[in-house]
C-alpha cells in the first residue's frame, strides 16, 4: 500500500495543504510542514516555484516569485523533504509544472524524488493526453502521478479516473488557484461519476478558503485541498507564519472533522 | 492531425482547457474541409485585408549589394500592417461558426492586438487584449489603435511584463471562461491545434510567393528570410516550400545585444527543449528550467521560445535559424527607408539584415525573397528614442 492512501481513512476527511517550496524561505517551508502535520494534515503538496505558472492565481504567483527571488531550486526543495521525510509521516508530493521536472531531466528527476521520499508529483501542464511524458519514469521509481479532472471535463472524467492512482484531484472551479466567494460546481456529481468507474479517494480543490467552504467540499468527497488561503498567510507573515498557519489549518481540520 | 512535429508540439495545459481545445480541434477539421467557410475567408481575404499581397522587385537594394535579385513579399501592405491579419480573419470567422462571442488575445509589439481588435469589430465579437505593461509603453500607440476599434486592453505587470507573460495571462482568462470565448493565438504557438492552425491561415504567405515568383522568374527562389518570433509569418512564407528542397529556409531571430549578451531573444541559437505555453519546443530557460528573461528592441520577437514545426524544421536541417542583433535590425530599418521608399517593421527588418548580408556574395541569377511581414509606422518613435532623436508625437 502507497503511503498516499494513507491519507485516506474510511472514518475521516483528509485534510490537504498546498505550500510554495521555499516561500519565504527553505527553513520556513520545512517548519511550516513539521506544524502543518500536528494540526491535522494529512498530506502535502509541495510547489516547485517556476517563472511561468500559467495555472495559477496573483497569490500563488507571487509566492513563487518571493521563493525565485530568495533562488530556490527543485534540488532545495528535494533535499529539504528528504530531512523533513524523517520527521513527519504524512504522504509528500511536488506539485510542478512539466519544465522543471523536464529541464531538470525526467529520469534524474523522478530518482532524487524517490531517494527522498516523495510519493507523488502533480503536474498541472499535463494532462491525459500527455500523461505518458512522464509515467513511464513515474513508475520506475515509484512516484505516483496524481490525476486531474476538471468542471469541464464531463467524458473525460471516467478516461481519466480508470487510469489514476493515488487520489485523484478534482479541480471545482474554472480558471486559475485562488479564493472563490462561492463553489458552484456540482462536486457530488462528478465524484459520482468517478465512483462509478473506481474507487481511487477525491480530494477537491481550488477555490477553497474558509474551513466551512472546505467542510462542504470535503462532505461530498474524500478530502479538501487547501493552497491559496495558506499561503496568503505566508505572503502576510513570512517566516512568523507558522503560528497563524497551524492556526488556521486546525480550525479546518476541526470543522471538516465534525 | 496528432498535433507533434517529430518531439515538438503538443497538449501541455491544464485539464479545464483540454475540452475546449478538442472543441476547437473538432471545429477546425470540420471547417478546413467546409468550402463555405472556405470561400468566406478568401473573400475577407481578398477584399477586407487586400490579399494577394504584392511581390515587389527591390531593384535599388538589389543593385546596390550587388548580387541576388531582392524580392520583397509585402505583408506590410495588408490591412492593419502586418501578416497578422491572415490568421485573424480565420481564427475570428472559426470562432463566429463555433458560436463564440468573445476573444481574447495576447499582443506582443501590439500588431496582433490590432489585427484582432479589428477582425472581432468587423464580425460583432467582444474583444479582449492582454498585453505586458512594458509594451503597453512602448507601444502606446498600438494601445489606442485597438481601443478606438472597440478592444479592451489589459496591460500584465507579472513576470518580465513582456510577450510571454501576455500569453500566461491570456491562458489564465481562457481557462477561467470557456463557454463563450475563443484564444486567438497570434504566432504558430500554443497546445495544438493552435500551431497547425495558425500555420495553415497563414501559408498563403508562401503560396503567393510561389506563384509570384513563378511568373515574375520563371523559376523558385533560391533562398526565402522570414523573422522568427513565435514563427506565424516565417512558417507561412516557408511552409509551400518545404519540399522545395532547393530553397533555403532562412529564419531570423532577434538577437538583442548580441547572442552572447545576456540581453537577447536567440531561442534557437541560446535555447534548449523544454515544455512551456501549451508545447515542447525550443526555449531560452536555465539549468532549472526556469525561463529566461528575453529582450529585443523588437517587442514582437521579444519572446523566449519558437512555434514547435519551426524546432522540428531545424532539427530535420530544412530550414537554418540565423541571429540578427537589434543595430543590425535598426541598420536595416534605415536602409530599407532610404533605399526604397519602405519603413519596415522593427521585426521584418530582422530578415532585411541577413538578405543584406548574403545577398552581395550570392550571383546575380540567384533570387531572395524576404518576408516583409510588417510596416514600420508603429515603431517610429522607438526608433527615433533608440538614435537618441527627440520627438514631440
Amino acid at each position: 500500500m502507497s503511503r498516499i492512501s494513507t491519507a485516506f481513512k474510511s472514518d475521516s476527511k483528509a485534510l490537504i495543504a498546498f505550500i510554495m517550496g521555499g516561500d519565504p524561505d527553505i527553513t520556513t517551508t520545512e517548519k511550516l510542514i513539521i506544524a502543518m502535520e500536528e494540526a491535522g494534515v494529512d498530506l502535502f503538496e509541495i510547489g516547485i516555484p517556476f517563472s511561468d505558472p500559467a495555472a495559477d492565481g496573483i497569490v500563488i504567483q507571487q509566492a513563487s516569485v518571493r521563493a525565485l527571488e530568495r533562488g530556490c531550486t527543485a534540488d532545495d526543495i528535494l533535499n529539504m523533504v528528504k530531512r523533513v521525510r524523517e520527521k513527519i509521516t504524512a504522504p509528500i508530493t511536488l506539485l510542478t509544472y512539466a519544465n522543471s521536472i523536464f529541464a531538470y531531466g525526467k529520469e534524474r528527476f523522478m530518482e532524487r524524488c524517490r531517494d527522498s521520499g516523495v510519493d507523488g508529483v502533480i503536474v498541472p501542464d499535463i494532462p491525459y493526453e500527455e500523461k505518458d511524458e512522464i509515467s513511464d519514469v513515474c513508475e520506475k521509481y515509484g512516484i505516483t502521478q496524481i490525476a486531474i479532472v476538471a468542471p469541464t471535463s464531463k467524458e473525460r472524467t471516467q478516461t481519466i479516473a480508470r487510469e489514476a492512482e493515488g487520489f485523484l484531484y478534482c479541480v471545482s472551479t474554472l480558471g486559475v488557484t485562488g479564493i472563490r466567494d462561492e463553489i458552484r460546481t456540482n462536486i457530488q456529481e462528478i465524484v459520482e461519476k468517478v465512483r462509478a468507474v473506481s474507487d481511487i479517494p477525491c480530494a477537491v480543490g481550488f477555490g477553497i478558503a474558509t474551513p466551512e467552504q472546505a467542510r462542504d467540499m470535503a462532505a461530498v468527497s474524500d478530502g479538501a485541498i487547501i493552497g491559496t488561503a495558506i499561503v496568503k498567510l505566508i505572503g502576510e507573515y513570512g517566516a512568523e507564519s507558522i503560528e497563524p498557519v497551524r492556526q488556521y489549518v486546525a480550525r479546518v481540520k476541526d470543522v471538516i472533522s465534525s | 492531425m496528432n498535433g507533434k512535429f517529430g518531439q515538438y508540439g503538443g497538449q501541455y495545459v491544464a485539464e479545464t482547457v483540454m475540452s475546449s481545445l478538442k472543441e476547437l480541434e473538432r471545429a477546425y477539421e470540420f471547417y478546413l474541409k467546409d468550402s463555405a467557410f472556405n470561400a468566406e475567408l478568401k473573400y475577407l481575404l481578398n477584399n477586407y485585408a487586400n490579399r494577394p499581397s504584392g511581390l515587389y522587385y527591390a531593384e535599388k537594394m538589389t543593385k546596390d549589394l550587388g548580387g541576388a535579385k531582392i524580392y520583397l513579399k509585402r505583408e506590410d501592405l495588408n490591412h492593419t500592417g502586418s501578416h497578422k491579419i491572415n490568421n485573424v480573419l480565420g481564427q475570428a470567422l472559426l470562432a463566429k461558426k463555433m458560436g463564440k462571442t468573445r476573444v481574447i488575445a495576447e499582443t506582443g509589439a501590439g500588431q496582433h492586438g490590432v489585427a484582432s481588435a479589428t477582425a472581432a469589430a468587423l464580425m460583432g465579437l467582444k474583444c479582449e487584449v492582454f498585453m505586458g505593461k512594458e509594451d503597453t509603453e512602448r507601444q502606446a500607440l498600438n494601445v489606442f489603435r485597438m481601443e478606438l476599434l472597440g478592444a479592451k486592453v489589459h496591460p500584465v505587470t507579472s513576470g518580465t511584463m513582456t510577450l510571454k507573460d501576455a500569453v500566461n495571462e491570456t491562458l489564465r482568462e481562457w481557462a477561467s471562461r470557456l463557454d463563450d470565448t475563443h484564444y486567438i493565438v497570434g504566432s504558430a504557438v500554443g497546445p495544438h491545434p493552435f500551431p497547425v492552425m495558425v500555420r495553415d491561415f497563414q501559408k498563403v504567405i508562401g503560396e503567393e510567393i510561389k506563384a509570384q515568383m513563378l511568373e515574375a522568374e520563371g523559376k523558385l527562389p533560391d533562398v526565402v528570410i522570414a523573422c522568427v518570433g513565435g514563427g506565424s509569418n516565417a512558417i507561412g512564407a516557408f511552409y509551400d516550400f518545404i519540399e522545395d528542397k532547393s530553397v533555403r529556409l532562412i529564419g531570423c531571430e532577434a538577437a538583442g545585444l548580441g547572442v552572447d549578451h545576456p540581453k537577447n531573444a536567440a531561442t534557437m541559437a541560446n535555447g534548449t527543449v523544454g515544455i512551456l505555453h501549451g508545447m515542447k519546443s525550443y526555449f531560452c530557460q536555465d539549468v532549472y528550467g526556469q525561463i529566461a528573461p528575453v529582450y529585443s528592441i523588437s517587442a514582437g520577437l521579444d519572446y523566449p521560445g519558437i512555434g514547435p514545426e519551426h524546432a522540428y524544421l531545424q532539427d530535420i536541417h530544412r530550414a537554418e535559424y540565423v541571429p540578427v542583433t537589434d543595430t543590425e535590425a535598426v541598420d536595416a530599418f534605415n536602409y530599407l527607408s532610404r533605399t526604397e521608399g519602405i519603413i519596415p517593421a522593427i521585426e521584418s527588418a530582422h530578415a532585411i539584415a541577413h538578405a543584406c548580408k548574403i545577398a552581395g556574395g550570392m550571383g546575380r541569377e540567384k533570387t531572395i525573397v524576404v518576408n516583409l511581414s510588417g510596416r514600420g509606422d508603429k515603431d517610429v518613435a522607438s526608433i527615433a528614442k533608440y538614435m537618441g532623436v527627440q520627438i514631440n508625437e
